[in-house]
């Protein structure tokens, strides 16, 4: 709770700073106030916030909704000293966009405490509404603008279909609260097939946000139009506020409903691991790459949420964690890169030899987002098959691994680039320049990554 | 202790080693090798074979909310193949001296982190750190092969390195449901592996899962492709490591991994696991025999020394088990040996071809001699170390199937036709206007080949010291994937 209230009113303090004259105090500000926010959530955790127990219907803070809540907060703070090069831009409005930043994450805050459906829709809204101006915000371009709108024409679509599943769940069970509804389902004898279409509509709504197949046809294109930033962004924190989400409701509502809900998400599982990660083997570009491997790490994170056993809870979590690390990673130098060049693999040919750190961090988060042990991914990748081995869900775990293997491929593919191609003659003399906040964010999740894959205990006893 | 230490001196050497600049770092990365050869060769005093737990051993909790221990020892087989690692990996350096490559201290660094990953594949005592080490072992040599490589190295090692991962995977695959079937609260300590009892049907696909892995490391037919072009394009230091080190992975894995873990599984698939290596000792030698190419030569010929190998393990004979684990060091030595020779010869004629060649002996007596020893331990000769291992490999065979044996048997005529055939080529005839200007071998060279050389002798002279070595660890293995 005390986060969210943190979050909205320096949302709304930030947009008044945009009448200061010195724009530069902007992102250290947001910063900081992103850091008030997790002492929030620290505080939560352990009871001493004055918030901690209000309005126990609609939200709640348990160690699932710290958990999500740290690891959204966490991204935010690496996410946002990235945007320095778009925020810098001649006409670019940075108040703005740092107060819609904030406000989003009160709205992802939000899907990962809630307690009440209505809440859940609420947060969803908050969420989507700032993605689809943040998506739009580069207004000279075109592709971003092409972009913004299919977002925001998809989106609010899918947003309808799980208003209307919510609305059939409601019919069903007369009440909004997560635990009303389990309660209907664990006592009454005779459920209503109205229940299991609402929880079918619902649960497409949900999947459409997150990207699963055969849902996913928006996101090439909207991650791939958006500035790089706010695809990071996108690809990480309403990932991680959507996987969530979905992870509340199954969990309290209708984990007695497992044997109809598992078979749906296990299709739509494999179905998105088998698109996600052949298509991503034919993209030229790093950055639709990177959107396809969004789909396919929202495959990985659904069968964790399908297995549903005592090892998912901790697979989603640190698997989001792993995958945001190193996508945040992939995106920071992927923003220097499009500086010197453009998106296309070639433009980070011989990048070992221009921009040695560059290239070091960016393996280190290819080798973590393919699964290399000794990364955060490996043991991400590790505990969600652990947990696809314990429902003897062999079949979906050897599908998920061939798949694996094909991610390897189109992960390395950028490697070789680096350190054995040389420089396109073009870009040879752009000399890259990594800016100082650049280098420390990037550093910071690298050794964050490498840390968590050495001693993943580190982060396991925290939930 | 004394194994961790073993992991951790090339580790941590290998990690320091890129901030230091300049030729100085061939010189580092030698000290640091000799050290470890130094470090194992006292293990080795202190270690008794007859006790088969793993000794020197270590263990420290790791994921400790899975269960999941880094811990590592040794025993016999480990210990020879610990042994074959550090004597190695000083010799590939030493083997780079006189010639300089771009970038030397990511080149001996990677050299350094690969000794100290096989290290631990070969130590290892819990499923996921034996995991860890043996996909680290992967990418310092991928990156060796790669960077350092000829002129098709991208797509030939990028095929390789996909191979291997899509293989290891499914090792993954098989551990992780292993490691879900222990008792309580999970375990992945090996001793709890071998402790699981799974029904037939179920060892019959985790045998498979795990077998592929090994299979494509090894490599056994039809697993193989990427197997030739990657061992020619590579740099020789690299190609040393894959085929003198890395190749004994997939062995020792059958022997650790496999055999005791899924016994049924085996017993039903050994005879399929035989023929097919068997069509790759056949199938091996008679490419080798059509080979120009100096190293692809002897990369088909290790294909085909693999194949025994592998035939011998699957015979489960304490003859074959044993053959293996002796050949495993004795093909180690040659083909290190064999490939720094195709070096030698290439850095002076700047070519692999064979047929660009002939004559050379007569102006390079020294390298002659040690050419000639190498080859004819390769071709398994008396008194030299190939012939114990594979002595001991078809005896095992032959003890599981008469005709598999005899079949298997060719592989000693035609190793001895591919060898000396290129022995014959490449030394003897007429000298060319090539040849004529070759000079002998410089005194670094000769100290690569000469411990080569006296180990070949050694080995095959007295074996008793190592076979004992290896006995009552491959004895023990045996009781557990045979149950006798």
């Amino acid at each position: 709770m005390l986060p969210i209230i943190v979050l909205s009113i320096s949302g709304i303090v930030t947009l008044f700073l945009g009448f200061l004259k010195s724009r530069w105090i902007l992102m250290p500000l947001t910063l900081l106030f992103i850091l008030a926010a997790i002492v929030g959530v620290l505080l939560d955790k352990n009871g001493i916030s004055p918030y901690a127990g209000a309005f126990p219907t609609m939200l709640s803070t348990d160690n699932v909704s710290i958990a999500f809540s740290g690891i959204i907060l966490l991204a935010a703070l690496f996410i946002v000293p990235l945007s320095r090069y778009y925020a810098n831009q001649e006409n670019a409005q940075p108040a703005e966009y740092y107060a819609i930043l904030l406000f989003s994450l009160v709205g992802a805050l939000m899907m990962t405490s809630y307690e009440n459906l209505i809440m859940l829709f609420v947060g969803l809204e908050i969420l989507s509404i700032s993605m689809y101006i943040l998506t739009g915000s580069d207004k000279d371009n075109l592709r971003s603008g092409e972009a913004a709108l299919k977002y925001f024409l998809m989106g609010s679509f899918a947003t309808g279909i799980l208003l209307f599943g919510v609305a059939l769940v409601y019919g069903a069970t007369g009440g909004f609260d997560l635990h009303m509804i389990a309660n209907y389902v664990r006592n009454s004898g005779n459920i209503s097939p109205m229940l299991y279409l609402g929880l079918s509509i619902m649960l497409i709504g949900i999947l459409f946000k997150l990207s699963i197949a055969p849902f996913h046809f928006w996101t090439p294109d909207v991650y791939d139009g958006a500035p790089s930033v706010f695809t990071a962004f996108m690809s990480t924190i309403v990932k991680t506020a959507g996987f969530a989400a979905l992870y509340k409701i199954l969990s309290v509502s209708f984990s007695d409903l497992y044997g109809f809900w598992w078979v749906c998400l296990a299709i739509t599982t494999i179905a998105t691991l088998i698109i996600g990660n052949i298509t991503a083997v034919y993209q030229t570009s790093f950055k639709r790459m990177l959107a396809y491997s969004s789909i396919s790490h929202a495959g990985y994170l659904l069968m964790a949420v399908t297995t549903f056993n005592a090892y998912s809870q901790k697979a989603i979590i640190f698997y989001s964690l792993a995958y945001a690390l190193s996508t945040i990673t992939a995106f920071g130098v992927l923003i220097i890169v499009e500086q010197t060049a453009n998106d296309k693999y070639e433009a980070f040919n011989g990048l070992g030899k221009r921009a040695p750190l560059l290239a070091f961090v960016n393996t280190v988060a290819m080798c973590s987002l393919a699964g290399m042990p000794l990364t955060a991914g490996f043991i991400g990748k590790f505990f969600v098959f652990t947990s696809a081995a314990d429902n003897d869900m062999v079949w979906i775990m050897i599908i998920a691994i061939l798949m694996s293997a094909v991610g390897f491929y189109y992960y390395f593919r950028v490697i070789i680039a680096m350190y054995m191609r040389p420089a396109i003659e073009s870009d040879v003399d752009n000399e890259v320049v990594v800016p100082g906040i650049y280098r420390t964010v990037l550093m910071l999740a690298t050794l964050l990554t490498i840390l968590f894959g050495l001693a993943p205990d580190l982060l396991t006893a925290l939930f | 202790m004394l194994t961790l230490s073993l992991i951790l001196i090339p580790a941590i050497a290998s990690l320091l080693l890129p901030f230091i600049k300049g030729e100085i770092t061939k010189t580092i990365a030698f000290v640091v090798a000799l050290a470890e050869l130094a470090v194992a060769l006292f293990a080795i005093s202190q270690f008794s074979p007859d006790i088969v737990t793993p000794q020197f051993a270590y263990d420290y909790p790791w994921i400790a909310s899975m269960g999941v221990h880094f811990s590592g020892g040794m025993d016999g087989i480990s210990m020879l193949l610990v042994l074959l690692t550090t004597i190695l990996t000083p010799l590939i350096v030493l083997s780079t001296f006189g010639y300089s490559y771009n970038h030397s201290s990511a080149f001996y660094a990677l050299i350094l982190l690969m000794e100290a990953a096989l290290i631990g594949v070969f130590t290892s005592q819990d499923a996921f750190v034996f995991y860890l080490f043996w996909e680290a072992a992967l990418i310092p040599v991928y990156f060796l092969a790669a960077i350092w490589g000829g002129e098709k190295r991208i797509a030939i090692t990028f095929k390789f390195f996909i191979y291997t991962i899509f293989g290891s995977l499914f090792m993954l695959v098989a551990l992780v449901y292993l490691y879900m079937q222990t008792p309580g609260s999970h375990s992945s300590a090996i001793a709890d592996i071998y402790k699981v009892a799974l029904d037939s049907h179920t060892q019959s696909w985790v045998f498979w899962a795990l077998f592929i892995a090994f299979a494509i490391k090894m490599p056994i037919f039809p697993f193989h492709t990427w197997q030739p072009d990657t061992y020619t394009e590579s740099p020789t230091p690299a190609t040393m490591l894959l085929s003198g080190i890395m190749l004994k992975m997939g062995i020792y894995g059958v022997i650790r991994w496999l055999l005791p873990i899924v016994p049924a599984g085996v017993a039903q698939w050994s005879t399929t696991v035989i023929i097919l290596s068997i069509i790759g000792i056949i199938y091996g030698s008679i490419i080798a025999i059509q080979q120009k190419d100096l190293k692809k030569l002897l990369a088909y010929s290790s294909f085909a020394h693999v194949g025994l190998m592998a035939a011998g393990v699957f015979s489960l004979t304490l003859k074959g088990m044993q053959g293996a684990v002796i050949q495993m060091l004795a093909h180690g030595i040659n083909v290190v040996g064999l490939f720094f020779v195709a070096e030698i010869i290439q850095r002076r004629l700047r070519t692999r071809d064979i047929d660009r060649m002939g004559g050379i002996t007569q102006n390079t007596p020294v390298l002659t001699v040690f050419f000639m020893i190498l080859m004819l331990g390769s071709v398994a000769l008396p008194l030299t170390n190939g012939f114990v291992g594979e002595f001991l490999l078809l005896s095992g065979v032959y003890e599981f199937n008469h005709w598999y044996g005899a079949i298997a048997g060719l592989t000693i005529i035609f190793g001895a036709v591919y060898m000396l055939k290129m022995f014959q080529g490449v030394m003897f005839g007429e000298q060319n206007h090539w040849t004529e200007k070759v000079t002998d071998i410089t005194l670094t060279e000769s100290a690569v080949l000469l411990p080569l050389v006296v180990l070949v002798f050694w080995m095959g002279v007295a074996p008793g010291s190592f076979l004992k070595l290896t006995e009552p660890a491959v004895i023990q293995i045996l009781q557990l994937a045979t149950g006798k």
